[in-house]
């Protein structure tokens, strides 16, 4: 008997404060970078408006009045992070949910057409890898236009979409989630066909010695070897998908959503709104490739993966 | 001669059978013959030709093969790489299709073997599904099969312990060695009983200590059973140890040189390969691939 199972290796004794410095000093170092950077391009864009204002090149005003000035515009061309922080927190947490100015009321808007969008795209893209993979016809005549669907710019294609569906009686959700899928279904569909094709010959012809049907190299062979693709996909389907549910918001003539309210912000230049929708969009996308991120060690686990 | 009690005369049947009592029904061709393993064909080939067509030119993988393997023989193909040792084995259990001439297994033609499940067919790679633990990569043909799940359980941890691997029943593949995944590969190809266990090149990929350890284990594990084995190797020792019978094949085409019957007993320790007789069935071999062999050309 061999009793030679994989040896994992030791862990690293490192003491966890220097684990802790270690992995948090770089994200600080960057964060800072970034802050300052952000303020001295706020005192350096903004500083023309405040000069106009404090009465031009000769009137007597301080650094300081000036550094204060393009800190605190209402309308600045680039706000300081602490005013877009404040709107944020003011849009966020200071008023009501049902509020046309809340921005989770948009968030939510946005997030229910993104998560609509992103399963019909999963389900589209998986419908069609397993065409592509199975029958040779779909391989040869499918691909080359999905491939071309993608190189058409989403932005062309937003304002046709809701102009059709809203001549077919179809507004608000649904057409969002349509221009949504039209982005989210490729990533899929690409990530499958190369996941379904995954298995090794050896693994192909075992079934075949088997004698089994169809049905059972799919389900045992061709999708648990295809799953670690599909997630892989997922994450960034989800992205494109929330990308593609904002642009659907545009056209739409900005009732509601993250899009709307980057719409509106342009309109009125509010660029301090514009900025916490943009901060709020970005939060969302980060979420939603983290639940993917997590439903992918879910399955993973399942499957035996090394941790 | 007079008092013969009843045991005595079972026990010394075959023995004590008179030469006037007419002729005795000969097993081999009786309608029993199925039941002697020994004698009943288990594959049959007949002119057989197989020719790859490539891009530039056809590549002649066997050219007129004749073979036949009676039931319970454990026959090796043993030649150099290319002489189309992986081929024939995959032609008899269907997994390419002969160009010409005519394949029997157990009476039917592979595909119909090979949709009767007659085949367990282990690789030179172990093509363990990663995604499934030890056991359930053995109850893979169990649940294709349609086995109950009770069944299927106990005919995996039959299986895992017969090749030594109890206690390893929830590991995946990526936590096992190499010579203990393909242990699971060969308790995967035995779980569902086939007729015919063809083995290419199990042991190929591991090293010599490990190979020999398996080898004897093979050995074990057919002596009992009694299964048709067809093994791909090219190993001379290996060949020599496991098999009854060893077929010579050689490259371009491919074609069977000569046909070897071993001497040596069916049951074997590796102490046997020390022995003058496996020393001598190991010559004939490598005389016989020699002789098949021109590197000059």
């Amino acid at each position: 008997m061999t009793s030679d199972t994989a040896a994992l290796p030791a862990p690293l004794r490192v003491s966890s404060i220097d684990a802790f410095v270690a992995s948090v000093a770089p994200v600080v170092t960057i964060v800072v970078a970034i802050f300052v950077l952000w303020y001295g391009a706020a005192v350096w864009l903004n500083a023309p408006q405040v000069i106009d204002r404090l009465g031009g090149h000769d009137a007597a005003w301080t650094a300081r009045d000036l550094v204060a000035g393009t800190w605190s515009m209402d309308r600045p061309v680039l706000p300081a992070p602490h005013q877009i922080a404040r709107d944020f927190y003011e849009s966020v947490f200071a008023t009501r949910i049902d509020s046309k100015r809340s921005l989770v009321y948009h968030a939510g808007v946005t997030i229910s057409a993104t998560v609509l969008g992103f399963l019909l795209g999963t389900v589209l893209g998986i419908v069609l890898a397993v065409g592509i993979v199975h029958l040779r016809v779909l391989d040869r005549s499918l691909l080359p236009w999905v491939i071309a669907s993608q190189t058409v710019p989403i932005l062309a294609i937003a304002p046709m979409v809701v102009v059709v569906l809203g001549n077919l009686g179809l507004e608000g959700l649904l057409p969002k989630a349509i221009i949504s899928m039209y982005l989210c279904f490729f990533p899929v569909a690409i990530g499958m066909v190369k996941g379904l094709r995954s298995p090794d010959p050896l693994q192909l012809d075992l079934m075949r010695t088997y004698n089994a049907s169809p049905a059972q190299v799919f389900w045992k062979l061709r999708w648990p070897a295809a799953t670690r693709f599909l997630f892989a996909s997922l994450k960034v389907a989800i992205a494109v998908s929330l990308v593609g549910a904002i642009v659907g918001e545009l056209p739409t003539g900005a009732q509601a959503g993250l899009g709307a309210r980057l719409l509106s912000g342009s309109y009125y230049g509010q660029t301090i709104q514009i900025w916490s929708a943009l901060i709020m969009a970005s939060l969302v996308g980060v979420v939603l490739v983290f639940i993917v991120g997590l439903a992918e060690r879910v399955v993973a686990k399942a499957q035996g993966a090394p941790a | 001669m007079k008092t013969i009690d009843a045991e005595s005369l079972l026990t010394n049947a075959a023995s004590t059978v008179p030469d006037s009592s007419g002729p005795a029904p000969l097993p081999s061709y009786g309608p029993d013959a199925r039941k002697m393993p020994s004698q009943s064909v288990a594959i049959e080939i007949r002119g057989l030709s197989l020719t790859f067509q490539t891009a530039d030119a056809p590549v002649v993988a066997l050219s007129d093969i004749d073979l036949t393997v009676r039931q319970g023989e454990f026959v090796s193909f043993i030649g150099p790489s290319g002489c189309g040792k992986t081929t024939l084995m995959r032609a008899i259990a269907d997994l390419a299709a002969p160009t010409a001439g005519h394949i029997a297994v157990n009476g039917m033609s592979p595909r119909e073997a090979r949709l009767k499940r007659a085949y367990g067919y282990v690789f030179q790679a172990p093509a363990l599904y990663a995604w499934r633990n030890v056991i359930r990569n053995v109850m893979l043909p169990l649940e294709i099969m349609g086995f109950t799940s009770t069944e299927r359980k106990a005919r995996a941890a039959k299986y895992l312990a017969m090749v030594g691997l109890n206690g390893f029943e929830r590991k995946f593949p990526w936590q096992l060695s190499g010579g203990m995944q393909q242990r699971v590969s060969i308790a995967r190809a035995l779980a569902f009983e086939p007729d015919l266990l063809l083995m290419d090149e199990p042991f190929g990929a591991l090293d010599e200590i490990t190979r020999d350890h398996l080898n004897e284990q093979l050995l074990k594990l057919w002596l009992p059973t009694q299964k048709t084995v067809i093994f791909v190797t090219h190993s001379i020792s290996e060949a020599v140890f496991l098999s009854t019978r060893i077929v010579v094949m050689s490259p371009r085409p491919g074609r069977i040189l000569e046909i070897i019957d071993s001497s040596l007993p069916r049951e074997r320790a590796l102490a046997v390969r020390e022995t003058p007789q496996f020393l001598e069935v190991a010559q004939r071999v490598r005389r016989a691939l020699h002789a098949g062999h021109s590197y000059d050309e």
